[in-house]
């Protein structure tokens, strides 16, 4: 990353209003994210974290505001749209790997489909990334025959593959047994210190603490609060963050 | 191979049963079997099976061609029905409701008698034979049914799969041909082999507008020789056999697009 580059907004969400029929999903949302910046976003079920994140690669229409990624603002060009989630990199929960490819063909397709490299480049570069999040002795398997851990490893490898400037992840380690949230927080760790830009919706509070250049809170649809991670741990502002926190930290 | 043995006993059976059903009808009444005219020990017997034989071709062809025609129609009116586009997914549904309702031997004869006039009409000169319009009518009315088998596997596929191929940036054709069709086909392909089969005993009807295939010949040498319990039962056994020969082929076709993972599970 370039120092010029450095700080320059790649996310700007301006006003954004979201409806599903009449629950009002998001309030109002106002976020801008700077290049090499890495937002963890936290909240109660049912705050709107996941419909946010969703709007910023369009999975989901926002009906009012303005969202301007990577100096694009996304409406119903689809031509746009393609192009922006080229630049996205989104991690699931429930990591919708393809079942009937193998973890090798998951992560070459979009490559060769969508940025129309060769075959042998493509398996290249996916060998890097398995390299990177430490399995590619699994290139060959299937999803199915993957631990959950590996799985998402295969899934974040997979966004990898189409060198994206910017990362989403909807929850990476919700669906997780315990033993195996660890390795996609390490792996999710070291790409936060590669520099990636990231927006991250968890209920990881350690993993927080680890790379959160600032927390984001939501409640009800609206953005509560927005502070470095140190303030926001320390002295929460809002009384809904001091109770999401004594709930989530309590055990 | 197993498969073959399991069809080949399933005939062996069916054959059985007819037999002894006839035997045991036997001695009941004074009806005279008269099994040589389909039995390939006489001169006679062997005329008569290798003229209704003569029709083996027409009614495979007439399938086949429909299948593939059906399945072609079937899969973009299909796709209409998943489609955003109101219109499309309208055009679907009118589709589907109105072929659907149609019966297949009323289609038959609306296509052989009523399509030329409906062209002629329009100033077309268009005459269609006997075989395209039993194609056109067969293909029609699955066409239907398929639209429906495809559009109910394809929405089967989980929401997560088209997200991740949208969240990297495939285009929608993309998405479906690599995607989202792979897996659908493994969950269409058993009510679609239904299909198939269906459609090869429909192809009997195109019989009333003169096509030779099978039952026209078994018509045919009824007229003839008189003998239509024996005649028919063996019609039953021709269809039975080509049945059980598509049955074994879907079956190979699944096992062959099962999962890679799940294979000699």
């Amino acid at each position: 990353m370039t120092v010029s580059a450095a700080g320059q907004a790649i996310i700007e969400m301006t006003g954004v209003n979201k409806w599903f029929g009449k629950f009002q999903a998001l309030k109002g949302i106002d976020l801008t994210v700077r290049l090499g910046q890495k937002v963890v976003v936290c909240g109660p079920s049912g705050s709107g974290k996941s419909t946010m994140i969703r709007c910023i690669n369009r999975l989901e229409n926002h009906d009012e505001g303005r969202i301007v990624v990577d100096g694009i603002e996304l409406n119903d060009d689809m031509k746009n749209v393609t192009a922006i989630r080229r630049e996205v990199g989104m991690v699931f929960q429930q990591f919708n790997l393809f079942p009937h490819l193998s973890v090798l063909q998951n992560l070459s397709l979009a490559p060769m489909r969508a940025r129309g490299m060769a075959r042998k480049e493509a398996e290249e570069l996916a060998m890097l990334y398995l390299e990177r999040v430490r399995i590619p002795e699994q290139a060959k398997k299937y999803p199915g025959q993957l631990s959950g851990g590996q799985q998402q490893r295969v899934a974040i490898a997979r966004s990898l593959c189409m060198r994206p400037k910017i990362m989403l992840f909807d929850e990476p380690t919700s669906a997780l047994d315990p033993e195996m949230i660890k390795e996609v927080l390490d792996v999710m760790i070291e790409l936060a210190r590669d520099g990636m830009t990231m927006v991250v919706v968890t209920h990881e509070m350690g993993f927080a603490r680890t790379v959160a250049d600032d927390m984001v809170f939501m409640d009800h649809g609206e953005i509560v609060e927005q502070a470095p991670p140190q303030d926001f741990f320390a002295n929460p502002r809002s009384d809904r963050a001091k109770l999401f926190l004594s709930q989530i930290l309590s055990h | 191979m197993l498969g073959i043995s399991m069809a080949v006993r399933t005939f062996a059976a069916f054959a059985l049963c007819a037999v002894l059903l006839t035997l045991v009808g036997c001695g009941q009444s004074s009806y005279t079997w008269g099994w040589y005219v389909v039995w390939p020990g006489t001169a006679q017997g062997q005329r008569n099976i290798g003229f209704l034989l003569t029709g083996l071709t027409n009614t495979i062809t007439v399938s086949v061609t429909a299948i593939l025609c059906s399945v072609t129609i079937g899969l973009i009116v299909g796709l209409l029905g998943i489609a955003k586009h109101r219109g499309a997914r309208a055009f679907n549904r009118g589709y589907v409701e109105i072929v659907r309702a149609v019966p297949i031997l009323v289609l038959v004869l609306w296509v052989y008698y009523g399509l030329p006039v409906l062209f002629e009409s329009m100033g077309l000169n268009v005459n269609f034979d006997v075989f395209t319009s039993g194609v056109v009518a067969l293909a029609l009315s699955d066409s239907a049914f398929e639209a429906e088998i495809f559009r109910a596997g394809i929405q089967s596929i989980d929401r997560g799969q088209h997200e991740a191929s949208d969240s990297m940036g495939l285009t929608y054709m993309d998405k479906m041909r690599f995607v989202i069709l792979p897996q659908a086909i493994r969950r269409i392909l058993p009510p679609l082999g239904n299909q198939f089969v269906y459609m090869l005993k429909m192809s009997s009807l195109v019989s009333v507008i003169g096509m030779t295939e099978l039952t026209r010949r078994a018509n045919e040498l009824v007229v003839a020789e008189y003998r239509p319990l024996e005649i028919y039962t063996f019609l039953v056994l021709e269809y039975l056999a080509l049945i059980l020969v598509v049955s074994y082929l879907v079956r190979r076709l699944e096992r062959w697009m099962g999962n890679p993972s799940e294979r000699g599970r």
